[in-house]
């Protein structure tokens, strides 16, 4: 898991590896299992309207699938240009 | 081309490059950004880029291959900087050449508009009320959203 922005600072760490339960297959169930990692984790996600998920640096979106081995990045909207 | 640095550039250079010894280009369109020293009211002392190396360069290069598609350009540059920057620096560049003036146009505004969106960038502004993250503006939204494509969608 990678962490950019306002995102990395709530989370408290830019990357960290996670094992995913086999009933957590889509990105919709992922973002939910992250929220009970921990408190931090919690505050990060508490509005998933202002969070973005690439999976292999791709957007993804809830209904997607992820799993174990996959690069996923969470992140605020987009501000460059 | 694609091109993620933290150094600053030559615009002059650039252009020169893209054009060199190719005749068949009667039009080229610049798109540069730069760092304002006002931001809600507040003047900014710096604006730090971050971004995601990697997935930064792999939707530029999504985002150049959808404007050649789109339109017939004879050449396409993207420059987006990172790190540290001041006010009145140079953020970004897009250029476009193409035979006629429509295709350079069309495609440089787009380019910029879909950037907005899509590469994955957050400017922090450091401000004398401490350091914060830019939201994203809903108009950038509305800009790219005049590009979409209505088969994609």
């Amino acid at each position: 898991m990678l962490y950019f922005a306002w995102l990395r600072q709530r989370v408290g760490v830019a990357e960290e590896t996670v094992d995913l339960p086999d009933d957590v297959t889509t990105v919709g169930a992922m973002l939910a299992w992250l929220r009970e990692r921990s408190d931090a984790h919690a505050t990060a996600l508490a509005d998933l309207s202002v969070v973005r998920v690439a999976v292999n640096q791709d957007y993804a979106r809830d209904g997607d699938p992820v799993a174990n081995g996959d690069e996923v990045a969470l992140f605020p909207p987009v501000t460059g240009g | 081309m694609i091109r993620v640095q933290r150094e600053d550039f030559d615009i002059g250079a650039e252009l020169e490059a893209l054009t060199a010894g190719n005749h068949r280009i009667g039009g080229i369109a610049t798109f540069v950004g730069t760092v304002r020293d006002i931001a809600d009211g507040r003047p900014i002392s710096t604006m730090t880029l971050e971004h995601y190396p990697g997935m930064t360069e792999k939707q530029l290069g999504a985002i150049e291959q959808e404007a050649r598609q789109r339109w017939d350009l004879e050449s396409c540059l993207i420059i987006h900087r990172y790190g540290r920057l001041e006010p009145g620096e140079r953020i970004v560049m897009v250029a476009t050449t193409s035979a006629h003036r429509a295709a350079a146009l069309e495609s440089c505004a787009f380019l910029i508009d879909w950037l907005k969106t899509k590469a994955p960038f957050w400017k922090l502004e450091e401000t004398d009320g401490g350091a914060q993250w830019v939201d994203a503006h809903p108009t950038d939204e509305d800009a790219a959203a005049r590009w979409s494509d209505p088969s994609k969608s």
